[in-house]
């Protein structure tokens, strides 16, 4: 099959499913050079195992996958699912990028230490994660335990450790989950300055109005692709409904679409849940 | 005054049983310390635990039947380290239950065997607690080899053993062979057990290999220092273990243990709250260290079962739970 040269991988009617439970119905989804995405939608939806079956970690029940040749791509998962306590160093993470060889082609700047077997790192590859963690903000910390870095800094260490294997595509699972609102800013300019530089990225969240309303591209999935474009075009009241199975409203601010809870045609209803909400 | 004090303390050194015996605590020591820190890491300890008590029962088959005890007990080894890798890997409900019931069941049947068919049950009794005596040239040799491959693999897979060790799923996305390299860990688990139970015994391994490495963890964050300290640890209350074993007439394997055991108690009040953090929250809110953790609740620290990276009080593993 003849694809676009920018494309860089596609999902074609991805079935997938834990046990007897489906969780993605024939998904279409494709990522091209340089794209933003966001996926949305509720907990349980699929979006982490849309992101793994694009990592491969996931193999789909049917459908096909189609990837571009020698695709680079990194993996940032949930900070929440990481053992912080780990006996590591920040520098020793960010150099766990260059474990395995697969994953590089371009030659020259990583010849010869990439893959190595050594249990130490060489002078390179210590300079190389110094830079990519002072270009993250974050120089000088690589002696530290990962855990005396705040929640945004092991973010960022992250995308260190993803960047540095040089990827096409970054895959970020809810970036912005449970880091307050200056990180969350910081992480999506950070995450649109790496796209600037052309890094396709493609982030999970939940969070419709901190984050997937700043994006350019937003695809809404309840098990099934319910709409993709811009969040001027998907953020509506009847997508969001299908999405996330709950009335909400859309207001709009500043040119931006907010996204509210809609407890019902009547504010009369609303009273009442916040007066039973005191009387007891 | 000194000097008949240390004669008095190694003067079985002269005995050759009791030079083989040392050596192959210290070996034994040394080995389950630094495979230890991958089972304490990746809150592996209820399989450690599981595999020393299935690989009694290839043990108690295969001298039953003539075999050669290591091909016998290891080949039963290699099985159930396989079988619980593959159950524990795919995450069918109840895995622990599963270790359980497959460990057990070997255990038990080990027992039964002896009950059934051996008159003497001598010979099974120091598999099960440890013990000096009969410790030949050959046995070093054999914790020796092994030794030697544990510490090659550890060395030769150190990045791709640190990766996936922390981060499983991300390293397979950057293409680490995470089954293949889970899969040579068990192998080299299974085999330590089976070079080790003699000396240390079957019920007692898995403590070897949990103490050292929580002992180093609580005095390093790195994990290339743990490894280290863990296997001198290891090394060093093998040694003492058994020369306290000799002197103070208790099987080697609870003399090691509660050697070890002090240690931990001496390092866990020297290093106070710093050392406390480091291995209390292995456990805590970021308890979901892998594919294995889920999310620790108070009321699963209680239970010996629970995968925890490392149990909050330790309870040296007997027999007859």
């Amino acid at each position: 099959m003849r694809k676009a040269d920018d494309l860089l991988i596609s999902l074609d009617q991805i079935t997938c499913g834990y046990g007897n439970e489906v969780v993605l119905d024939r998904v279409d989804f494709s990522i091209e050079r340089a794209q933003f995405t966001g996926v949305v939608g509720p907990s349980g939806s699929g979006k982490t195992t849309l992101l793994r079956v694009v990592t491969g970690t996931v193999s789909p029940a049917a459908g096909s996958v189609w990837q571009s040749n020698g695709l680079r791509l990194a993996y940032v998962p949930q900070v929440e699912t990481v053992n912080w306590n780990f006996p590591v160093t920040v520098g020793e993470c960010v150099l766990m990028a260059r474990t395995t060889r697969r994953g590089t082609t371009s030659e020259g700047s990583t010849r010869g230490s990439y893959g190595r077997w050594a249990p130490w790192p060489s002078r390179d590859e210590r300079r190389l994660a110094d830079e990519m963690l002072a270009r993250l903000g974050i120089g000088g910390l690589a002696d530290r335990h990962i855990r005396e870095l705040s929640g945004g800094q092991q973010q960022r260490m992250f995308i260190a450790r993803a960047l540095l294997g040089e990827p096409q595509l970054l895959l970020m699972d809810e970036p912005t989950s449970g880091v307050d609102v200056k990180t969350r800013h910081e992480i999506v300019h950070l995450l649109g300055e790496l796209n600037s530089e052309g890094l396709a990225i493609v982030v999970t969240t939940h969070d419709l109005n901190g984050m997937a309303a700043h994006l350019p591209h937003l695809v809404c999935l309840n098990r099934e692709v319910i709409a993709a474009g811009t969040p001027g075009e998907v953020l509506t009241p009847a997508v969001l409904e299908r999405t996330y199975g709950a009335p909400m409203e859309v207001l709009e601010h500043g040119g931006m679409p907010v996204v509210v809870d809609h407890y019902g045609r009547d504010a009369s209803s609303v009273r009442a849940i916040g007066n039973s909400g005191k009387s007891s | 005054m000194l000097g008949s004090f240390i004669s008095q303390v190694f003067g079985p050194m002269e005995l050759e049983f009791f030079r083989n015996a040392l050596m192959v605590s210290t070996l034994a020591g040394a080995l389950c310390g630094l495979v230890g820190v991958f089972v304490v890491l990746k809150g592996m300890s209820a399989i450690g635990h599981g595999l020393s008590h299935a690989i009694f029962g290839g043990f108690v088959a295969s001298t039953l039947l003539g075999i050669n005890v290591l091909l016998g007990a290891g080949a039963w080894g290699v099985a159930s380290a396989l079988m619980i890798g593959g159950v524990t890997r795919r995450r069918i409900i109840g895995s622990d239950a599963a270790i359980g019931v497959i460990t057990t069941a070997s255990f038990a049947l080990g027992l039964a065997l002896i009950a059934m068919f051996d008159r003497t049950a001598r010979n099974f009794e120091a598999v099960l607690f440890g013990s000096v005596l009969g410790v030949s040239l050959a046995d070093v040799l054999v914790v020796a080899a092994v030794t030697v491959v544990a510490v090659a693999v550890v060395v030769l897979h150190y990045r791709s053993l640190l990766f996936v060790t922390f981060d499983p799923e991300v390293a397979e996305v950057s293409g680490v062979p995470g089954a293949r390299l889970e899969a040579i860990l068990m192998l080299v688990l299974a085999a330590s057990i089976l070079v080790t139970m003699q000396v240390l015994g079957v019920t007692l391994v898995a403590a070897t290999l949990v103490i050292p490495a929580t002992v180093a963890r609580m005095l390093t964050s790195s994990f290339s220092r743990m490894l280290v300290l863990a296997a001198l640890i290891g090394a060093g209350s093998g040694f003492v273990g058994m020369v306290a074993s000799y002197h103070l007439d208790v099987q080697s394997g609870p003399a090691i243990v509660l050697v070890g055991a002090g240690l931990f108690a001496t390092v866990f009040m020297i290093t106070g709250h710093r050392g406390r953090m480091r291995v209390g929250d292995l456990v805590s809110a970021h308890g979901g260290a892998n594919s294995y953790l889920k999310e620790v609740r108070p009321e699963d620290l209680a239970s010996p079962q629970s995968r925890l990276a490392v149990p909050p009080q330790f309870v040296p593993p007997s027999s007859g739970r």
